[in-house]
């Protein structure tokens, strides 16, 4: 599945707890070659809380349900998460 | 290792889950330690400090069993194990509700002690779950405390 504009792939970009409630949707569709590109999509379509919120040190990244750092790349259906700090127990 | 995750949003019986390692291990089984963490009402180190009326747990499913797998196979390495249990209860809760529930069963009691205490120190500060304090005063998302961290530090250094 890929949309009109042609060869990127779309990635599920996906935001847990705090993050969900301050970007106010639960996960959105982007189109992302790397995971930079979900970083440069998100600075445009994210309130300026919202941005500041999933930009913090402490938010980790998830692809695929693997924690990830460094500008991964991406293929079409991958799964991106936002993760806030977390706590069990 | 014998080890069984759940993340459910019903309650859960420890009497049951005791009574269904005795069964499965038998004579093997010299020492089952098991650690059950309810939900307190009141939160005096949190930002707003008041009456919890209810907690809100969410996690990432998959991904939340397997950072608990991976504590586990932490665990596992350490000492020596017959068999963990760990149920980490989601959705929404009340004061006094049962919240987990970690038994490490082993052939002794140094290896049981300690690896529930392990597991339940690491549940606190590398597990994947989000916690949502309400109170009367309002609703606030829970972070690991310094002590969580420290205490899990204090494994990692020795």
């Amino acid at each position: 599945m890929r949309t009109e504009a042609g060869d990127k792939p779309v990635v599920h970009v996906v935001f847990f707890a705090s993050l969900r409630e301050v970007v106010g949707v639960e996960a959105m569709d982007i189109q992302a070659c790397r995971l930079s590109d979900v970083e440069k999509a998100l600075a445009e379509q994210l309130s300026p809380p919202a941005l500041e919120a999933v930009s913090r040190d402490n938010v980790r990244i998830a692809v695929n349900q693997n924690l990830t750092e460094g500008d991964l790349c991406l293929r079409q259906g991958d799964e991106v998460a936002f993760l806030p700090p977390v706590t069990g127990g | 290792m014998d080890c069984l995750i759940l993340v459910q949003h019903e309650d859960f019986d420890l009497q049951e889950v005791y009574a269904g390692l005795r069964a499965k291990y038998g004579s093997k089984l010299g020492a089952l330690a098991a650690f059950v963490g309810l939900v307190r009402d009141l939160n005096p180190a949190g930002a707003n400090p008041g009456a919890v009326s209810t907690l809100t747990l969410e996690h990432y499913p998959g991904m939340t069993e397997r950072s608990i797998r991976d504590i586990v196979d932490q665990a596992d390495a350490k000492w020596p194990l017959l068999a963990v249990r760990v149920v980490h209860r989601v959705g929404t809760l009340l004061p006094s509700d049962q919240i987990v529930l970690v038994v490490a069963a082993s052939a002794h009691r140094q290896a049981a002690f300690a690896a529930t205490e392990f597991i339940m120190d690491y549940l606190k500060t590398d597990a994947v779950f989000w916690k949502k304090e309400h109170t009367a005063t309002g609703e606030h998302w829970v972070e690991s405390t310094a002590n969580d961290l420290r205490r899990s530090r204090e494994w990692r250094s020795g």
